[in-house]
């Protein structure tokens, strides 16, 4: 688990204001959302910024000349700077928006892949990634002729490094990994993987989709050449996110889709692509969302990450220990490195069951494969119960979750 | 008993747990546990319910004139659903089958209960033993 020790000094209660979804009753029950590795719940910023760009903002952005074009393509762009500082990319134009973590994957995989993959050359990605970290991959690769390597992880949900080493050579082309695991919380040795592609020659996307709430993101020195975020698993809204690219490989690929804004010059016979951003951004984008996400990294700031991770451990350690200590529970994720998610099985009982009883105690947790099939299938396992945890998540929270899984535990078995 | 008939029972039994959302879901584990499960063998995906989120086998029989259904499934949830099914259409003539109306569900707000991704599998489940009800139909007709 996270080596972090510090105490927190976040002012739960005050935090929980700040979410007017984490107040209600599902099923008689005070909701308990632990769910958050999916995506998590809004603070009233988020909304309110979300709702005022419609009430008083809404135009398209850029080329407009009106004053509400103009207040629009303002905001949409301080977002971008936003983004910029977020994750501490060198240039602004290095960000670019995208429907999500998913979306700057299949962007890499279709541009990057389309111009610099070539028969025979290799992608390695891990047996720790969501499905839209092996699809994607899977298709260029197949289109291209090249090959997919999956480097081992071992019981506790950690990768094998010493495996990964000697899947590099000079035929790795690209190596795309998750920060943190969704499905097991695992945080991965990025620098050092990051470090031994370069070295083999091979780029670097890192899919930070479970990272973004929780850990330090800092592109220009982990020196990733592309990284990919979603705002919704990070207190913004859902359908936007961004796609960090180096900017000397961002000018070397080719448009991903095209239509408007991504071009400069358009005749029959030939178009000239538009400039970094937004020779990526075609069409009109998600310009409310993109704006609300500014809040979301606002908030974020605001509590400062290192003070949201130490709670969150504290939250961790607090239910590994709870659950690990209940009869038939076995914990599934033990590595030493962890983001805020516990998965779980009790013996006997599948995990559909378990997550269907939780919530008619209003727990909300997640249960199944978590897109991560050969991950589970490794494991041997059909699936498991995913708690996740957020900053505003409490001890009590755990307390009914533990009292419940009891319950369940004494009426089954 | 009439298709209705237990329909009305299955409506009144869930009447008395009050709308209490854990009552329900012990009461239909609980249902599921005594619903006799199929052999191991039959664990075949030719028997599966295609359209379930949870694996769920389905097998039936003509016996003088009815449909006997029997059904298991990994989940325990799943399985105690399946056993209303089986209790409202096993035993039944195929053509009661084919014209019956299921509105035990929706008398029941079985909806927030289950969820939409299980009513999909429950309409799925419907279907398939209707499509049973049909063909063993089809078959009695050339017979005679």
């Amino acid at each position: 688990m996270s080596t972090l020790t510090q105490p927190h000094v976040l002012n739960i209660p005050k935090i929980r204001e700040q979410f007017p979804a984490l107040h209600q009753k599902v099923n008689g029950k005070d909701l308990v959302y632990f769910d958050n590795a999916a995506t998590t719940q809004k603070p009233h910023r988020v909304i309110d910024s979300l709702v005022d760009y419609y009430r008083r903002d809404n135009a398209n952005i850029h080329r407009g000349i009106h004053t509400l074009a103009e207040r629009a393509t303002k905001a949409f762009e301080e977002s971008r700077d936003a983004v910029q500082n977020f994750i501490h990319a060198r240039h602004r134009e290095e960000i670019i928006f995208t429907t999500g973590v998913t979306d700057s994957i299949n962007l890499v995989a279709s541009s990057f892949g389309r111009a610099f993959l070539n028969a025979g050359d290799e992608v390695i990605i891990s047996g720790l990634e969501h499905h839209s970290n092996i699809v994607p991959w899977q298709i260029i690769c197949h289109e291209k002729k090249a090959t997919l390597r999956i480097i081992p992880v071992n019981t506790a949900g950690e990768i094998q490094m010493e495996a990964f080493k000697e899947l590099l050579s000079s035929k790795t082309k690209l190596v795309a990994i998750n920060h943190a695991s969704n499905s097991l919380g695992t945080i991965n040795p990025i620098k050092e993987i990051i470090g031994g592609a370069h070295a083999s020659g091979a780029v670097v996307l890192i899919d930070g989709a479970q990272a973004a709430a929780h850990l330090k993101i800092d592109v220009q020195e982990l020196d990733c050449d592309f990284y990919a975020i979603s705002a919704h698993k990070m207190y913004g809204p859902t359908g936007v996110g961004f796609l960090y690219g180096k900017k000397d490989l961002l000018e070397k690929m080719p448009p991903y889709r095209s239509g408007g804004e991504m071009i400069k010059n358009v005749t029959f016979e030939k178009t000239t692509f538009n400039d970094l951003p937004y020779k990526f951004e075609a069409g009109t984008p998600n310009i409310a969302d993109v704006v609300a996400f500014k809040e979301a990294i606002g908030f974020i700031g605001e509590l400062g990450k290192e003070n949201i991770a130490a709670w969150e451990h504290e939250l961790l350690i607090y239910a590994a220990e709870k659950l690990a200590a209940l009869p038939f529970v076995t914990l599934v994720g033990t590595a030493i490195n962890k983001v805020s998610v516990q998965s779980f099985i009790i013996e006997g009982i599948h995990p559909f069951d378990i997550g269907q009883m939780l919530d008619a105690r209003g727990i909300a947790v997640r249960t199944g494969h978590h897109c991560t099939q050969p991950l589970m299938e490794s494991l041997g396992l059909e699936g498991t119960v995913r708690a996740s945890f957020a900053v505003y998540n409490t001890r009590e929270e755990i307390d009914s979750l533990i009292e419940s899984v009891s319950r369940i535990i004494k009426f089954l078995k | 008993m009439l298709i209705n008939e237990i329909q009305d029972e299955i409506i009144h039994e869930f009447s008395l747990l009050d709308g209490d959302m854990e009552m329900t879901v012990f009461y239909v584990m609980e249902l599921g546990q005594k619903l006799s499960p199929l052999a191991e063998a039959q664990h075949r995906e030719e028997n599966e319910v295609k359209g379930c989120q949870s694996k769920v086998w389905l097998t039936a029989e003509m016996n003088n004139g009815t449909v006997l259904f029997s059904a298991d499934s990994n989940t325990a949830i799943t399985k105690g659903l399946v056993s209303l099914l089986i209790r409202i259409f096993s035993g039944q003539r195929p053509e009661d089958i084919l014209a019956s109306d299921l509105y035990f569900m929706k008398k029941m707000n079985m909806e927030r209960f289950i969820g939409t991704q299980r009513s999909n599998g429950f309409a799925a489940m419907i279907k398939q033993m209707k499509m049973y009800a049909l063909a063993f139909k089809t078959q009695l007709a050339v017979k005679s």
